[in-house]
């Protein structure tokens, strides 16, 4: 497999770097952490390590150039390639970036021409007009693989649009879409996205292309409030008319810990840092249809039954869809809890412009080792998937510290 | 021109273990830039063997200018011969940033530092450093700032302090030059750091009579930079 290179981030306020040497040539072998090549940001010139060993097949950022952090800069494969060798020298980025794709998109245009004409091993010249070969150039077909109707075998406009339109014909041009539209008949049903689930689909792959998402899991000891939930349930039933979970636990201990380290609590708006002075966290309430992050508004200002109340009716309000537009806005960062549902620990994507999501694993009962003996503690792993854009390992880890802490001597009266 | 507002974060919450580290000391007196230069390449791939700890060396050099990385050689202003008959070196040096000048009466600090070992963010480092600057300054009664977007220590408009890093696998190298009693003259012969429009100045400039000598400002800086980064000093005298 090859590995990327990429052009590393120096430090949370640096979102660019400027290569100023290759110390390494296209072709060259690399060992793994010898330095690479050097870059320079303000003031700052830095020599960084190869990622892996093999050889440099491919620089993409050149000299001098600028580019941002997580760009892949170079490419380090296994072997030598043949081609880059031969053309150490006049390899370019961008020649190199072309000829990958190509089989794909050689393989995609298959089942669509298959019909018209067996490939052709022979290269032969091809003759067609300027307009054609616009065509082609911008509907990505290659004229080789076309029979002429014209003069002399000449592709005429007439031969490239049957073609084309071929090619709308048996679906998509993508291999896999035409497969998937050749067994659509029978195998399967097709199902349009509802709203809630196209907004979710691209919510994720938004937030996938924004954020630089890194996990940590940290293992948390709930015995304690374990018991003070059962202790309470009964009464809390009682006295407020709705079931006592842990989520506002965990909503409260939350605040606690984004009050200490306000960067989790931020978000990103260009190259600007914004600090969030109020601290609102959402929850995600998973849906039959979906799913639905309404917030608990200054979760730092209430007390642990104001706390448990709005969540209570919050998530009560989603799956009766009775939510308002400000009961799902203003969060700053957000909590999931497939725990419910028996996962371990997840691996959540970011809930966008936020920087922080923390997960809540299933709470189980396991041994766990205390001062040498064997105890039976409810436990859980907690994660929290980050931006590594804004939040270095050094500030998450301690966070989550915090967080361990405050849930492990949990002391806030309930009522 | 904004002042960066920004403070540098204390170590306290970063500092995971609670014990200090040291970091050696090591004033090296005169030496020529080249020298220095391959010192510095020899410490740095001790540090990241992990042959050595995190030190602090201070150099003195007699007059030199030295381009970095980024430096544009037109912000060289002298031609070759007036370096020459003013018996000014030059050299490109592996550094960041963009031309300076050396020479005496300058406290030229390098440390030594694996950045691993306390945050992997040379954004943080260079406020480190800046902030070491400030704080030594205040020591001796003089109030000065950063400026957003211009890496170095400043009084008023004019440039007190320069700095330039190198990394390599987060080991840093070469640092800060700040004027005590420089001869500001020299600076003339370049565009100091490439920043047209400002101008230089120094502790002698600015505390006349008052301004403590050279190791006196070494040994306050030692004492704020360990402050700043976390690190116990102590001074050695060879190479450790």
């Amino acid at each position: 497999m090859p590995s990327n290179v990429i052009m590393p981030q120096m430090g949370e306020s640096i979102f660019e770097g400027t290569i100023t040497k290759w110390l390494k040539k296209v072709g060259d072998p690399v060992k793994r952490d010898e330095p690479l090549f050097e870059i320079s940001t303000d003031k700052v010139d830095s020599e960084i390590p190869a990622p892996a060993s093999g050889f440099l097949s491919e620089i993409r950022v050149n000299e001098g150039e600028t580019a941002q952090i997580n760009t892949i800069v170079g490419v380090i494969s296994e072997a030598t390639a043949p081609l880059s060798r031969e053309s150490a020298k006049a390899e370019t980025a961008p020649t190199t970036r072309l000829q990958a794709p190509q089989p794909l998109r050689q393989a995609a245009i298959e089942p669509a021409r298959s019909g018209l004409q067996a490939p052709s091993t022979v290269p032969r010249t091809v003759r067609s007009s300027p307009l054609v070969k616009r065509i082609a150039r911008e509907e990505d077909v290659d004229l080789a693989q076309l029979q002429g109707t014209g003069l002399g075998g000449r592709i005429t406009k007439k031969d490239i649009l049957s073609h084309l339109s071929g090619r709308l014909n048996t679906g998509a041009p993508s291999g896999l879409h035409t497969e998937a539209a050749e067994r659509s008949a029978t195998a399967v049903e097709v199902v349009p996205m509802s709203a809630m689930r196209k907004s979710i689909a691209e919510h994720m792959m938004a937030s996938r292309r924004t954020s630089a998402h890194v996990t940590t899991v940290f293992e948390v000891d709930l015995t304690r409030i374990v018991n003070i939930k059962t202790q309470h349930a009964q009464e809390y039933l009682r006295q407020e008319g709705h079931k006592l979970s842990y989520m506002p636990f965990f909503i409260k201990t939350v605040a606690g810990a984004l009050k200490e380290f306000p960067v989790v609590n931020a978000s990103v708006s260009g190259t600007d840092i914004v600090y969030r002075k109020e601290i609102n966290i959402g929850v995600a309430v998973a849906l039959d249809w979906g799913l639905i992050v309404p917030v608990v508004k200054h979760a730092d200002e209430k007390s642990f039954l104001g706390i448990a109340k709005t969540a209570s009716s919050l998530a009560e309000r989603a799956r009766q869809k009775k939510l308002v537009p400000e009961d799902v806005q203003g969060g700053t960062f957000t909590i999931t809890n497939p725990g419910v549902f028996g996962s371990l620990f997840g691996t959540p994507i970011i809930n966008q412009p936020q920087v922080a999501i923390l997960c809540i694993g299933a709470i189980t009962k396991r041994p766990i080792v205390i001062n040498d003996a064997i105890a039976i503690r409810s436990m859980a792993y907690l994660t929290l998937t980050f931006d590594h854009r804004l939040i270095d390992g050094a500030v998450a880890d301690p966070f989550m510290s915090s967080l361990k802490n405050k849930l492990e001597q949990w002391d806030e009266p309930l009522f | 021109m904004k002042t960066e507002e920004a403070v540098f974060p204390a170590l306290s919450s970063e500092s995971r273990l609670g014990q200090v580290e040291e970091c050696l000391v090591w004033d090296l007196g005169w030496q020529d830039y080249a020298s220095s230069l391959e010192l510095q390449r020899k410490l740095v791939g001790r540090r990241k063997r992990h042959e050595i700890g995190d030190c602090l060396l201070f150099v003195e050099y007699p007059h030199v200018i030295t381009l970095g990385r980024g430096g544009k050689a037109e912000h060289l202003l002298a031609g070759a011969a007036e370096l020459e008959c003013k018996s000014v070196g030059f050299y490109d040096a592996d550094r960041g940033g963009d031309i300076t000048y050396h020479g005496p009466g300058q406290m030229i600090s390098y440390p030594i530092l694996d950045l691993k070992g306390l945050r992997r963010d040379i954004g943080w480092y260079l406020r480190g450093l800046e902030q070491s600057i400030i704080d030594t300054l205040v020591d001796f009664g003089l109030q000065s700032r950063r400026v957003a977007g211009a890496t170095g220590v400043w009084v008023g408009d004019d440039k007190i302090a320069a700095i330039g890093v190198r990394t390599s696998q987060w080991v840093t190298s070469h640092g800060i030059a700040l004027n005590v009693s420089t001869d500001l003259a020299y600076f003339d012969l370049i565009v100091p750091c490439g920043l047209q429009s400002r101008g230089v100045t120094s502790l002698a400039r600015l505390l006349g009579s008052r301004t403590p000598p050279l190791q006196e400002v070494k040994s306050r800086f030692t004492l704020q930079f360990g402050r700043v980064f976390g690190r116990s000093t102590r001074e050695t005298f060879s190479e450790p």
